[in-house]
């Protein structure tokens, strides 16, 4: 039986005058059903483009190269566009980042969730319609829902927007929702009620979810897979607590180093020395080498593949990984 | 929406009594009219007889009060020219340049939408950049050459076209409208044409750069991601927003194509307003004048508080503001 979604092998290229920039290559990741999975890294880690992609909506000039994203084993890469509309929204949702430029300005908030619905269900009525939408809003607590229909999105604040944007993914009852970055733009304290809220909807109606974000705190605490990226590579991946807890890539490390509980005793935060690098300049063999703290000659080489690391369930691409692995023996 | 509306017509009252001063001023300042109506024999003892029963000599509120309640009446004073009232020559020739303006308004509204939309949803296609190039040209031609032009190929080199004149008019109960003969509607065509022929091309310009922005916005990647259908995202969710500015900038051209009759006419020997002003401007008619000032103020007034309304009616944040 085939997973939910597959990605494999994805590359996605920015078709520039200067000629393709490769923005992500050789992403590999699977999510089966109700199962959640975190998308890390900085930003320009080709994360966003990377959860984009899956609903056939990476902004132009960019454009999948390679690799296939397999959607109960149908390739989304070679769909139709008449399919893919189909799908999206539909069966997979996304949560955008920022709510406040989420909704339309002039529409009520009733036409923009009505307009999901009725898009893919052409038979349904009005009157139908707003009867789901209220029971969504209802699930994603908002009060006196039958009047917040009436309103336009400026009488909301960020939070009741994150809210109804949530509602509205649900409206279809999809597979897998895709969030980008769904609490970066909110209050820390509203934060925590939206990603519990995506928690508790993702579990009553064991739906997929991949977050994508920056913040390594909230992944691990909402997901059960994890990828970790860098410069548009997958440089680890596995169980979230695992990641977290033991990390075997040195940038994953840098990464939970530099969150406030791991810098401990210390006054100051630490940081990863460096810029992430621009996709027109990525540097030779590991793209991640002139950041490391463990560099070794064979670094600036060879880009290391993502490989099993032993005795763990937690992939990872570095050489130090496949050292551990055959005993250091070959990582010259 | 009702407060809103009343806060906007008070303050068009209060911009239409600043006009009147305006127009007040221009009468005062465009020549003494005891001169104009006494001959050269009257002794200056009578002169100043006649301007004390003219009331000229009493104070410069009381002269203006007395002109603005006579205004309110409706009378603007007679045309010298005409020996009629003002505002009934106006009146008179009112219908022409109405229909002179909305036919280029049609025209304008009808043309830039489709083909600003058109341009913003595919700006690499072909027709795009002729339209663009095209657009150039046609911002840069001033109404009287784009006329002159139009004259010379459509009337004199090829005779489709009448090149002056209303031709055969209706008269509807003192509006005498030429829209209901085709000769009326031959003699409408070039005119209308030049009068739309520098605001088309900005309209289109306006339309699409305004459309291609809020197409790239979070809002309509939103709407993709919703799986819509295109014609739902580019036609409700872009197109809305689009308006808005449109709007805005719209009710202000719409002054300048009332401006722009006045070339229009003049060429065309349109008998529309456009073409009295420039007559009473020669003539040194002053209550003419004073009424062509007063009616396009108004008018000018009038279609701008339309215009927010209609943009308070698209826009729900400016309804809001109007409730508080």
């Amino acid at each position: 039986m085939s997973s939910l979604l597959e990605v494999k092998d994805l590359v996605i290229k920015f078709g520039l005058r200067t000629g393709d920039v490769t923005a992500t290559t050789g992403v590999n990741f699977t999510l089966e059903k109700g199962q959640r999975l975190g998308l890390v890294g900085e930003s320009g880690a080709g994360k966003s483009v990377t959860g984009f992609s899956i609903i056939g909506l990476i902004s132009k000039p960019g454009f999948v190269a390679d690799g296939h994203i397999l959607f109960h084993g149908e390739d989304l890469t070679n769909a139709s566009p008449s399919r893919i509309r189909e799908i999206r929204g539909n069966k997979i949702s996304m949560i955008f980042q920022d709510p406040m430029m989420t909704l339309n300005p002039v529409l009520t908030i009733g036409t923009q969730m009505t307009e999901t619905l009725l898009a893919h269900n052409p038979k349904m009525t009005k009157k139908q319609a707003m009867e789901k939408c209220l029971e969504k809003l209802q699930k994603v607590h908002i009060p006196s829902p039958e009047q917040r229909l009436k309103q336009y999105p400026h009488e909301f604040s960020g939070g009741m927007r994150q809210r109804i944007i949530i509602a509205i993914a649900l409206l279809t009852d999809p597979e897998i929702i895709i969030a980008d970055e769904p609490t970066t733009a909110l209050d820390v304290t509203i934060q925590a009620e939206i990603m519990d809220l995506i928690i508790e909807l993702c579990e009553t109606d064991d739906m997929g979810l991949i977050l994508i974000t920056h913040d390594l705190a909230v992944v691990a605490q909402v997901t059960e897979n994890i990828a970790v990226m860098y410069a548009g590579r997958v440089v680890e991946k596995g169980r979230t607590e695992d990641v977290v807890q033991n990390p075997q890539h040195p940038y994953t490390q840098g990464l939970i180093k530099a969150l406030p509980e791991g810098s401990k005793g210390s006054n100051r935060l630490n940081q990863i020395p460096g810029m992430i690098p621009t996709l027109t300049n990525i540097p030779t063999g590991c793209a991640f080498h002139p950041r490391c703290p463990h560099v070794m000659d064979v670094c600036t080489k060879y880009e290391p593949a993502l490989i099993k690391v032993q005795g763990m369930d937690t992939e990872s691409a570095c050489v130090l990984s496949s050292m551990r692995e055959t005993g250091g023996k070959d990582g010259k | 929406m009702f407060a809103f509306i009343i806060r906007r017509l008070i303050q068009a009252v209060f911009v239409v009594v600043v006009i009147s001063i305006l127009a007040f001023a221009i009468k005062q300042s465009v020549g003494d009219p005891v001169r104009a109506i006494t001959a050269q024999s009257v002794s200056a003892e009578e002169r100043e007889a006649f301007r004390d029963q003219l009331g000229l000599n009493d104070p410069i509120i009381v002269q203006y009060l007395r002109f603005a309640k006579s205004a309110l009446h409706g009378d603007l004073g007679n045309s010298f020219f005409y020996q009629r009232p003002a505002v009934d020559v106006i009146l008179s020739k009112a219908p022409a340049t109405i229909e002179l303006v909305i036919v280029a308004s049609l025209l304008i509204i009808g043309l830039s939408i489709p083909m600003g939309v058109f341009s913003a949803i595919y700006p690499n296609s072909f027709f795009s950049r002729l339209l663009m190039g095209a657009s150039i040209v046609g911002v840069s031609i001033p109404v009287f050459l784009t006329a002159i032009m139009m004259v010379f190929l459509f009337s004199v080199k090829l005779g489709w076209l009448p090149s002056f004149g209303r031709g055969e008019l209706v008269d509807l109960g003192g509006w005498k409208t030429g829209m209901l003969t085709l000769d009326g509607w031959k003699h409408l065509v070039m005119p209308s044409v030049a009068l739309s022929s520098t605001l088309l091309p900005l309209f289109i310009r306006l339309i699409r750069s305004e459309m291609m922005e809020i197409l790239e916005s979070e809002y309509v990647k939103y709407a993709w991601a919703k799986g819509l259908t295109r014609k739902r995202i580019w036609f409700v969710h872009a197109f809305k927003n689009t308006l808005l500015p449109v709007i805005t900038v719209g009710g202000v051209q719409l002054g300048i194509l009332i401006a722009f009759t006045i070339l229009t006419e003049t060429v065309f020997q349109w008998q529309g307003l456009g073409f009295l002003f420039m007559e009473a401007v020669e003539r040194a008619d002053a209550s003419l004048l004073v009424a062509y000032l007063m009616f396009v103020g108004i008018v000018m007034v009038g279609v701008n508080t339309v215009v927010d309304i209609v943009y308070g009616m698209v826009n729900p944040t400016i309804r809001i503001t109007g409730v508080k």
